[in-house]
């Protein structure tokens, strides 16, 4: 059992997972800046890992890989960072990132690393349940790592279901079919959380894009296990000088 | 397992090893509805009926394929040009917007998305769209959008939105970033009309389809004129490849027929300012497809170069990536200096000024005669030269007005 299943067996309900970018605001910044997110209290970190061409994200998030990228980020530079952190951050953390880059390193390669570090789980949204099952699915296995399937509104429940059966750790609920980010008619996403809560899925639910403050956040852990919030931190961290401050007033503000 | 062959993908999409959809769930529906309906409203007599007639009325097929006299003389073989260009709207680009507003209008979709790097395909979507009387918006990186103000104007004129591209590059490849993200934010009401045989599964094969009837027409056009439908070579140039796919697809399993592709090498393929992808690109995932992506060690995706901004993309089709990995196609490259010497070549020899584009598969010419035999970065085996006899068929994909600010320039140079 990893850290994933340890903090759901404690923990069922308000659980925040919280989304920063490696290499932002600035190259060395990444450690840093999960350490303030644990020491301000969120329960899981979503770690993203740049790339120049960010499908499913918006241009926040884009924005802060751009600047990652241009501060030299990289799969290898991370993991340079990585090793060793587990001395200070006890909390589950998943990678977040595209196939290409992934690809290049060797996807093997990558998977031993990120164990090794160790990493939870990872969530790649590129990489399809086909492409899963038949290649890359049995070494993330291999290796212990949790795998991550999205579902959204426009998922159908015959669908659903077998996504949920792929994945380990928990369930990431698109809060509505769109790019990370954008604002979102809450009542919609209440209709089709509580449906995913009476379907009594095999994993946790975590709740992510469009969560911003106090109110989404809540809206959405009515529903489900927990949320995911991105787009606001990383604007929050925009033009910061003080991480751990900044930090601790974001989280604070959603938690109180 | 499903047998893959040159012309068609396996049913997960993949020629070889090479295509898939790797797509984020945001895209499954629509993808899939594409997927599981495409093949089916496609063969729909009633459909090929109003493709067929409009292929004909309206885009003006079939397009000639032109015995070019003073050309066969100067490289010494027969050479006959399918002419693309003389097609509505200019290029060969039409022939796949307006298969996809058909498919798009049996969808029930009303909302039509596009993305265009040097705007033909920009140009082909708004015209399809206003045939249709469809909302149409065009996402353009910033940078071509100063770069090609006429087609621009052309697509506002036609009532389409163009929407600049302004992450990462501001150029094609992130005008196709936004246009997926916009299809991601409206998953029920709109279609996404991609250019090009890029693109997740079943992209690359419906693209494929609706340009094949370039070398359909190419059998019969051929048969004509010389008594058999078979040519020796086909050349076209490749940048995502719709028109390669579409000169080569009724060929891709007639061993006899030499199919080479011409990448555009900008200012050399080592110079850094390339866009030769089979040359120096790595399997990859770009834009919802594994293929042969121009990337850097660690895998982000690269800013390539051409002249011709229709070449400037740093990925090639699946299609392209297995007919280059199985040694099927000979891959060529041409600089941007090559492309415009054949340009001004064929204004001069047969009275047609080219796009910039097809200037690159005419460039090919010059590397395959005996006559000239200029060398080629890329090993040609003997067997692929011209002979006399050789029936060699260019695709001159589109013309050159819209080139012509860049031809105007070359001319003041020299």
């Amino acid at each position: 059992m990893n850290r994933i299943q340890e903090l759901f067996k404690q923990k069922k309900n308000n659980i925040l997972n919280v989304y920063c970018t490696a290499g932002y605001p600035q190259l060395n910044s990444t450690v840093p800046v999960m350490k303030a997110l644990q020491d301000s209290g969120v329960d899981m970190i979503e770690l993203g890992m740049p790339y120049s061409d960010p499908l499913a994200d918006g241009p926040v998030i884009q924005a802060s890989s751009t600047q990652a990228l241009a501060n030299g980020m990289t799969i290898a530079t991370l993991f340079e960072q990585l090793r060793g952190f587990r001395q200070q951050i006890y909390v589950p953390v998943v990678l977040m990132g595209y196939m290409n880059p992934i690809l290049q390193y060797g996807f093997e390669r990558f998977c031993q690393d990120a164990a090794d570090m160790p990493i939870d789980g990872l969530i790649l949204p590129d990489l399809p349940e086909y492409e899963f099952e038949t290649e890359y699915g049995p070494i993330m296995q291999r290796y212990g790592l949790n795998f991550i399937f999205l579902v959204t509104p426009e998922t159908s429940e015959e669908r659903i279901r077998r996504l949920d059966s792929l994945s380990t750790g928990f369930l990431y609920a698109v809060s509505s079919s769109s790019t990370t980010g954008k604002d979102k008619d809450m009542n919609a996403v209440n209709n089709y959380l509580q449906k995913l809560q009476d379907m009594k899925l095999k994993n946790p639910v975590l709740v992510g894009f469009g969560i911003k403050d106090k109110a989404t956040f809540q809206q959405a852990c009515e529903h489900a296990n927990g949320a995911i919030i991105g787009t606001a931190f990383i604007k929050a961290l925009e033009n910061t000088s003080d991480i751990a401050g900044t930090t601790k007033k974001f989280i604070t503000d959603i938690k109180s | 397992m499903t047998t893959t062959t040159y012309q068609q993908p396996n049913t997960h999409g993949y020629y070889g090893k090479f295509g898939g959809a790797f797509i984020p769930e945001m895209l499954h529906r629509n993808v899939e509805e594409l997927r599981s309906k495409y093949l089916d409203i496609i063969y729909d007599p009633a459909f090929q009926k109003e493709y067929k007639a409009l292929l004909h009325d309206y885009v003006g097929r079939p397009s000639p394929l032109y015995y070019a006299k003073r050309l066969s003389e100067q490289y010494g073989t027969q050479i006959y040009l399918k002419r693309e260009d003389l097609c509505h709207t200019g290029s060969h680009k039409l022939n796949n917007a307006l298969g996809q507003i058909l498919l798009a209008e049996r969808l029930g979709k009303k909302r039509i998305i596009a993305e265009t790097g040097a705007g033909q395909h920009g140009v082909a979507t708004a015209t399809v769209c206003a045939l249709k009387g469809v909302e149409c918006i065009v996402y353009m990186g910033e940078k071509d959008i100063e770069r090609q103000a006429p087609n621009v104007a052309r697509m506002k004129m036609l009532g389409a939105t163009v929407i600049p591209a302004v992450s990462g590059s501001k150029t094609l490849k992130d005008a196709t970033n936004e246009a997926i993200r916009d299809w991601i934010n409206n998953p029920v009401d709109t279609h996404y009309i991609i250019g090009s045989v890029v693109g997740p599964h079943p992209y690359p094969d419906m693209v494929a389809r609706f340009q094949s009837i370039i070398s359909e027409e190419i059998r019969w056009q051929l048969k004509e004129q010389t008594g058999s439908e078979l040519p020796s070579h086909v050349i076209a140039c490749v940048g995502g490849g719709s028109n390669a796919a579409g000169a080569f697809y009724h060929f891709l399993e007639e061993p006899g027929v030499q199919l080479v592709a011409v990448e555009a090498s900008g200012h050399g393929v080592h110079s850094g300012m390339s866009a030769a992808t089979t040359q120096l690109g790595k399997p990859g995932v770009l834009h919802g497809s594994k293929s042969l992506v121009m990337q850097t060690e660690d895998g982000q995706v690269v800013e390539p170069h051409s002249i011709s901004a229709g070449l400037d993309y740093p990925g090639i089709g699946p299609l392209h990536a297995n007919l280059y990995d199985s040694g099927r196609g000979l891959f060529l490259s041409a600089t941007d200096e090559d492309a415009l010497q054949a340009a001004f070549n064929l204004a001069k020899k047969e009275g047609i000024i080219p796009a910039l584009e097809s200037s690159h598969a005419l460039a090919g010419l010059e590397m395959l005669s005996p006559v000239t035999a200029k060398k080629s970065e890329a090993p040609i085996p003997a067997k692929a030269m011209f002979t006399k006899e050789s029936t060699v068929v260019v695709c001159l994909s589109g013309r050159g007005d819209k080139d012509m600010a860049t031809y105007m320039k070359a001319m003041e140079g020299k």
